[in-house]
């Protein structure tokens, strides 16, 4: 289970990197980017599942006496929390930053846009 | 052709790499040492069900202080972003008639989802969820008035006057911790109360809804001037 997955989440990486290196439409590399980044997300969380194992809430199911052996881990999904709140604030902003692009050359292709070519 | 053919080998170098660790990967038969701790130390110290809500709230509290900066920071960057060489006479954009059913299943949906998002981050330290996934539902209830009338404009003084009283309180509640518990963003400044009710664990709940609050003005106010942009 663990290593679907992770599979999952590695391909969704792979998809993402390749949708960002071919695509040169500005909006599709940034939908790009957001797989990756998903990717990257499940690939945490499936480090932090053990088989046989609940989620990390303590109620009359887990005691507290048997957490330690009932629940997994949960510093991965702390950290996937943080993750996706913060994907969503980038992904925001490279959206602005492409209306702000095509509102200057009115176009969305990143070949077009050279003034930091050398 | 040849750009094509370097990213697909990029790819699957990339794959190798990811393949090679998958590979290698043994997932634990116990908990690491962390993990440990905060199952055995939770309930008795923090007094919250959900060790994640724990960690993010208390344990790790100001980590969480951090991301909710980076939050405002991306917010506060969109507008400015946005703002920057706006022409003033805008052109009204020409929008196709929303439904009847559109208009008013939105009006009647959206309370009843603002109400869901007040939930989730009540309950944060009980049920999975919490500020995060609530202030993203309270957002995503304007998201729906916002496609039911493109045009509408949410009020900026009222997104920006809730987002800068969680935010100063929720700082405050911090330094509180300092001089009555010992520790910045320490829950016990309030009693702890019996576990698993939804009055309990101290200053978590209090703490996540203002975390709700927080992200649902900033992810609002992204959402409204997003929208405000106008038509090119």
């Amino acid at each position: 289970m663990a290593y679907i997955a992770m599979a999952t989440g590695f391909l969704l990486i792979l998809i993402g990197f390749y949708g960002a290196l071919t695509n040169r439409n500005l909006l599709r590399m940034i939908v790009a980017f957001t797989i990756a980044n998903s990717g990257v997300n499940i690939v945490i969380i499936a480090i932090g599942y053990m088989h046989g194992r609940t989620a990390p809430i303590l109620d009359s199911v887990v005691p507290v006496a048997e957490a330690a052996n009932r629940i997994i881990d949960p510093v991965p999904q702390a950290l996937v929390l943080t993750a996706i709140v913060i994907g969503v604030g980038v992904t925001a902003l490279m959206l602005a930053f492409a209306y702000k692009l095509y509102e200057r050359k009115g176009t969305l292709d990143i070949a077009k846009f050279t003034e930091l070519k050398w | 052709m040849i750009k094509r053919f370097i990213a697909l080998a990029l790819l699957v170098g990339v794959g190798l790499i990811f393949t090679t660790l998958m590979m290698t990967y043994e997932p634990d038969a116990n908990l690491n040492l962390t993990a440990h701790y905060y199952a055995e130390h939770t309930a008795n110290d923090v007094g919250s069900a959900n060790i994640v809500t724990a960690i993010l709230v208390t344990y790790r509290g100001l980590d969480t202080l951090g991301e909710v900066t980076v939050l405002f920071l991306a917010s506060s960057i969109i507008g400015l972003v946005l703002s920057l060489g706006k022409k003033q006479n805008k052109t009204l954009r020409n929008l196709v008639p929303v439904g009847e059913l559109l208009t008013t299943g939105s009006l009647y949906l959206a309370p009843i989802i603002v109400l869901l998002g007040v939930y989730v981050f009540v309950n944060g330290h009980l049920t999975p969820g919490g500020g995060f996934p609530g202030g993203a539902i309270i957002a995503s209830s304007m998201l729906l008035l916002l496609l039911s009338d493109p045009l509408k404009h949410f009020s900026h003084g009222l997104i920006s006057f809730v987002e800068s009283i969680s935010g100063f309180v929720y700082v405050a509640l911090g330094v509180l911790g300092i001089v009555m518990a010992g520790s910045f963003l320490d829950n016990r400044i309030l009693p702890l109360g019996q576990f698993g009710e939804l009055i309990s664990a101290g200053a978590i709940p209090l703490i996540y809804s203002l975390i709700g609050l927080k992200v649902g003005a900033e992810f609002s106010s992204m959402l409204a001037n997003l929208s405000e942009m106008e038509d090119l």
